[in-house]
């Protein structure tokens, strides 16, 4: 009994505590991002955003969620009540379960997998079911084309991030994503991969049905898409899980490209920052670049979206993938 | 009992059950939910033995693409399926014939299962010692098995060839958009100005 306890109990209690470590903070910065992206765009805008709730509207987040919570849920008639009601759910689980392996910093961890960044690819490819579950349980013609453009979009846009996630990898040498951080060291593949991590960041607003690629919940055409038959929680965990995949798709994009934990520069007053105070800044820069597209870029045509995806992205980042593993074979500089 | 074990046979529950629901259930579309469920747990099989890579890939290949497509054809087609059991007993001869060969040939493969005395002689035991998951099947299939391996992707991509080359055909009525002489318009040429006089039009 007392090995069941320490051998089985003990270790379960720990994980799960550091997943409720891991995952309340995560609500809150999720919820903190609405009222950023509602206050940066005001700014961008020459408005105030919100302002009444709170002092500078600080509390506006809080008497949203309030205000879905006590909403009531409504499911249509010609629904399919079970994958209706999962859907929601599937959207939200997965946004949360990327986190396991998202190091924020030297040692801080959940799961330090061999095989981190795949898992993650596995997950963000799992994100489109959420979506399409939706469309095609809503009974709607609305849901069910948004549903579809978004599950093309995403698949269009994954492929292109798996080749990116390729020539880092080549890079780095490992799988690991504590690994990929720690081959930055000095160097950042920001520099040396800078067009994959502009690509990048295209690949993940259409990943994430972020604006200018917002076509799944494109209001004008299609009344906000796949979540149209959506109210209340349901309607909110869509809501959190979208901007949970956005944090996620961050995380990723400053592990890879922006050396996640590490300083810019080792040098005496940079290191006495702590490492995830430095992830957590990074994350928060790249979160503005999502928000500060939002303001700026008009959405894209679908036809355009897809020749974009396929026809220019896609090739680039193949060339890319040959043009790294060429250039480290060379000049012999593959990682051992 | 072990905590390892348990889960193995929580997965191995669940995958076979998730399976025979692929098979039973009315719904075209739950069969394939059911499906994506079946593939889950196998994945979750596959980390218990501590193949973690095939796990994955199994999980973004066979989930993440595979399956969608299933999805997207069974939502798209709307297949009837309860007409498609009226002509049940008409190929239940053939059906059944091939059943019985795969019951057969999984005999045989069971016949040669050696049972193992303790649970602990088959724990998940990493392939070579030292090296990740990863490592070692990169070693294999890109040293021993190198020319077979290409070979695989040149079959592939014979296949992605041979789809397209079956589904494009020229409408003749297709307007495609070329981006080149659409940047290159200006001034000169797209916009006219004109003294329209009043109750005339153009």
């Amino acid at each position: 009994m007392d090995s069941l306890w320490t051998g089985t109990i003990w270790p379960l209690a720990v994980i799960v505590f550091y997943i409720l470590l891991i995952a309340v903070p995560l609500m809150v910065a999720m919820a903190y991002l609405t009222y950023a992206e509602r206050k940066i765009i005001g700014a961008m805008q020459l408005r105030q955003g919100p302002m009444t709730v709170g002092p500078y509207g600080l509390l506006q987040p809080i008497a949203d969620g309030v205000k879905l919570f006590f909403k009531e849920t409504v499911i249509p008639t010609g629904a399919n009540k079970i994958v209706f009601v999962m859907a929601p759910m599937v959207t939200f689980i997965l946004a949360l379960v990327g986190w396991a392996v998202i190091p924020f910093g030297a040692g801080i961890v959940l799961a330090d997998i061999n095989v981190g960044i795949l898992y993650l690819l596995a997950i963000s490819s799992l994100g489109v079911y959420g979506i399409i579950m939706a469309g095609w349980a809503s009974n709607s013609r609305y849901a069910f084309l948004g549903a579809l453009r978004s599950s093309a979009q995403m698949i269009s846009y994954e492929i292109a991030i798996g080749l990116i996630i390729i020539s880092v990898l080549i890079t780095a040498g490992s799988l690991n994503l504590s690994e990929i951080v720690m081959a930055q060291d000095g160097l950042w593949y920001i520099i040396p991969h800078f067009p994959m991590f502009m690509i990048f960041m295209v690949a993940i607003l259409a990943e994430t049905n972020r604006h200018p690629f917002d076509l799944p919940e494109d209001e004008s055409t299609l009344v906000t898409g796949y979540n149209v038959e959506y109210s209340s929680m349901t309607f909110a965990l869509f809501f959190l899980g979208e901007y949970m995949n956005m944090i996620l798709m961050s995380a990723i994009a400053v592990i890879l490209f922006l050396g996640g934990w590490l300083p810019p520069l080792n040098i005496f007053p940079l290191t006495l920052i702590p490492g995830p105070i430095w992830f957590i800044l990074k994350v928060c820069f790249v979160l503005f670049c999502f928000i500060w597209a939002r303001a700026t870029l008009p959405r894209y045509r679908y036809d355009q979206l897809m020749r974009l995806g396929w026809k220019i992205l896609l090739p680039f980042s193949l060339l890319w993938v040959v043009l790294t593993s060429g250039f480290l074979v060379y000049f012999d500089m593959l990682p051992r | 009992m072990t905590p390892h074990l348990l889960l193995f046979y929580l997965f191995a529950t669940v995958a076979v059950a998730a399976a025979v629901m692929v098979v039973s259930a009315r719904n075209p579309v739950h069969s394939v939910l059911f499906l994506i469920l079946t593939f889950f747990n196998a994945a979750a099989l596959f980390i218990l033995i501590g193949a973690e890579f095939l796990a994955m890939v199994l999980v973004v290949v066979y989930v993440g693409a595979v399956a969608v497509l299933f999805m997207f054809v069974v939502m798209m087609l709307n297949v009837n399926f309860v007409r498609m059991r009226q002509g049940f007993l008409q190929y239940l001869p053939v059906g059944g014939l091939i059943g019985v060969i795969l019951l057969v040939e999984l005999i045989l493969v069971a016949g040669t299962w050696v049972v193992a005395d303790t649970p602990e002689a088959i724990e998940p035991r990493p392939t070579t010692a030292g090296l990740t998951n990863t490592e070692a099947l990169g070693n294999v299939f890109y040293t021993e098995y190198f020319y077979l391996f290409q070979a695989a992707g040149v079959i592939l991509l014979v296949a992605i060839i041979g789809a397209i080359a079956l589904t494009l055909r020229d409408r003749g009525n297709i307007r495609r958009q070329d981006i080149g002489e659409q940047v290159h318009r200006d001034r000169a040429s797209a916009v006219q100005l004109r003294k329209v006089k009043s109750r005339a039009g153009i």
